[in-house]
């Protein structure tokens, strides 16, 4: 049975369609990636499935039922939004943010309980950053933030997490351990509905993925199918190899990378004014 | 290190017996600001020109608290006059406007997701200046001055409301625009009526009560203004948990479940009818819905459930000092506007530099 569906469904800003008859239908517990160039209409698929923008053509479903007759805050205990990470202006404590998610549980006038207060404690435990507590949200660092919010989306008790672009702005080891971080929620029954700019994550953790085009669905489908040279080609323009190191972990390099690095020579300056940096290392 | 499984296992259990988990802050700041506002009151109430000892204020209020009929002491009817009839209403005038400004300053900023803002963002103190001008050159009586105060404060709000509403784009930002519009609309509509009013009696009033001040304050306004300005302030604190979704941006509040037009509309009201109402009982008085709630913050934390009772109290207890000041520290009073702004601006400047967190 269909999880989450979007049938025909067409969006636009004004005369310029973003979004063009999408037909797409995820199961429950993928982990589905979105591929595609900048102005694709990735971010905006993401708006529709949440309910922020209204298709102007088209049906989005979740277990069946169109999604605008879900009222907001039933929606909210089934889908949560992680967006990306960003900068706010108020200094609320990580505990604080996390509590946030409790809303959608809340009658109208309402003050968080106790047992928020562990379910809050009790996501954040669950990625095991619950010593952040009491640290302000502005002053974690970026994964961190991230963590935060995915916590939120625990606390929110949703089952469905869509992220933008989750790992952007992240140093190299904190985009790792969040794909890590995401396999393993999904391993507990999670969807994932995220959108990337990177192959790569894409094929590691993805059950799915969905490569966006000017609006329309360029492939859909398993990860290591659709994520191909001749794919990846057509969706960037630009010329990528696919290879597989020892146990078959698959890795994309830009071809076109290659001249521009046999050009490379040692810098001469470097030789003068550094000692070599290994021994400085060692 | 506690072991994770089984701290996770002890949060369940948390979770469902509702036992506390975390250990509860101890609150001492809000019973302490409490109290002060309520010694800054007691203490106003015994400053004046006409001399009132400690004792005369014991006597007087054992005789009302136990029952006593006044109506036999001389001295106690003057005090009964002079403290419920011409102290207490301006103690609690200052209080009620000290405490409106800067809740609506603090609710405002976090809804615009701007430290910068003032209560008159959406122009309502613009709009009340121009009702009370406009009333006080066109009709006679006191009261129809305070009404047409209030009604144009609203008028002004509700343009700029409806301004943004008719525009598409970003809500916050269109709103933001509209307010600026409704403002310079309405205070170039006051230019018009001070161009227009009789520059012997009428324009120095509309000036004068521009600059603000308690000194025209009587029982029964202050009474009347009472509820609805402490009903405002109770709605806008009981809506804090949502100024902090509101303040993580639209599009997230949204997929949090909430309702962020109606939730905004709802504190939108509260905050111009109580900013308006501030307008009608002393006129402008500015900068205290900027700088109590910084000044909240640094003591409280940006958490709007712990931020918005703080600025209210703290508000209330600036605005009642200055007021003494205003009518005690010269032979002439002192209008509270310009007290507000001197005092208000250099120290503003000073706690920013001093604060390293800024905003935070």
């Amino acid at each position: 049975m269909s999880f989450i569906c979007m049938d025909h469904v067409t969006y636009g800003y004004g005369n310029t369609p973003v979004l063009n008859d999408i037909n797409l239908c995820l199961g429950k517990g993928e982990v589905v990636s979105l591929l595609g160039p900048n102005g694709s209409g990735k971010t905006t698929l993401l708006k529709v499935l949440l309910g922020l923008c209204r298709p102007q053509n088209g049906e989005v479903r979740l277990e069946g039922r169109p999604v605008r007759q879900i009222n907001a805050k039933a929606l909210a205990r089934r889908m949560a939004y992680v967006p990306q990470t960003h900068k706010i202006s108020f200094a609320y404590r990580v505990i604080d943010v996390v509590l946030m998610g409790r809303m959608p549980h809340k009658p109208f006038f309402f003050r968080y309980s106790t047992q928020d207060e562990a379910q809050a404690l009790k996501a954040l435990e669950q990625l095991s950053i619950a010593h952040l507590r009491n640290r302000p949200y502005t002053e974690v660092s970026g994964g961190e933030r991230q963590l935060t919010l995915i916590a939120r989306a625990l606390a929110q008790g949703a089952d469905i997490l869509v992220m933008d672009e989750p790992v952007s702005g992240l140093d190299y080891g904190n985009q790792i351990r969040l794909l890590a971080q995401i396999a393993t929620l999904a391993d507990h029954g999670y969807t994932f509905i995220k959108t990337t700019h990177f192959p790569e994550h894409a094929v590691w953790i993805s059950d799915r993925v969905v490569m966006l085009k000017g609006g329309k669905v360029l492939a859909n489908g398993h990860a290591p199918m659709v994520v191909n040279e001749e794919n990846l080609y057509l969706l960037y323009n630009t010329d990528i190899g696919m290879a597989d190191l020892d146990e078959g972990l698959r890795v994309c390099v830009p071809r076109n990378m290659l001249g521009h690095f046999k050009k490379r020579k040692p810098v001469d300056s470097f030789n003068y004014f550094t000692p070599n940096p290994l021994k400085q290392v060692i | 290190m506690r072991n994770r499984s089984s701290f996770i296992a002890e949060l369940d259990s948390a979770i469902k017996k509702g036992t506390m988990i975390l250990p509860e802050k101890t609150v001492v700041l809000m019973p302490l600001l409490l109290f002060l506002l309520f010694a800054a009151a007691v203490v106003s109430l015994s400053l004046g020109r006409y001399p009132v000892t400690w004792s005369d204020i014991y006597d007087f209020f054992t005789a009302v608290l136990s029952g006593q009929s006044l109506a036999g002491c001389r001295k106690l009817q003057i005090l009964k006059n002079l403290f419920i009839d011409i102290r207490l209403p301006r103690i609690v005038a200052a209080m009620l406007v000290g405490a409106s400004l800067s809740v609506s300053g603090a609710a405002f900023q976090s809804m615009f997701i701007n430290p910068l803002v003032s209560p008159g963002l959406l122009g309502v103190l613009a709009g009340a200046s121009f009702g009370a001008a406009l009333g006080m050159v066109t009709t006679s009586t006191w009261f129809a001055v305070q009404i047409s105060s209030v009604a144009f404060g609203l008028v002004a709000v509700a343009a700029a409301v409806g301004m943004a509403a008719i525009y598409r784009g970003d809500r916050l930002l269109m709103l933001i625009l509209g307010g600026i519009i409704s403002s310079a609309l309405f205070t170039s509509l006051l230019s018009v009526v001070k161009y227009l009013a009789d520059p012997y009696s009428q324009l120095p009033a509309i000036v004068y009560w521009l600059m603000g001040g308690f000194s025209a304050i009587d029982a029964e306004t202050v009474w009347a203004v009472c509820i609805p300005m402490v009903s405002g302030i109770v709605v806008l604190i009981s809506l804090a948990n949502y100024l902090n979704i509101l303040s993580m941006g639209d599009e997230e509040a949204r997929c949090l479940g909430v309702n962020v037009r109606l939730i905004r509309m709802m504190m939108i009201f509260p905050a111009t009818l109580i900013s308006a109402l501030t307008v009608a009982l002393g006129g402008m008085i500015g900068w205290v819905g900027l700088v109590i709630p910084h000044i909240a913050r640094m003591l409280v934390g940006p958490d709007n459930r712990k931020l918005l009772p703080a600025s209210a109290v703290i508000g209330a207890i600036y605005l009642l000092v200055a007021d003494d000041i205003s009518r005690l520290a010269f032979t002439v009073e002192i209008p509270i506007g310009i007290l507000t702004s001197l005092v208000g601006i250099p120290f503003f400047a000073l706690i920013l530099a001093k604060s390293k967190k800024g905003w935070n």
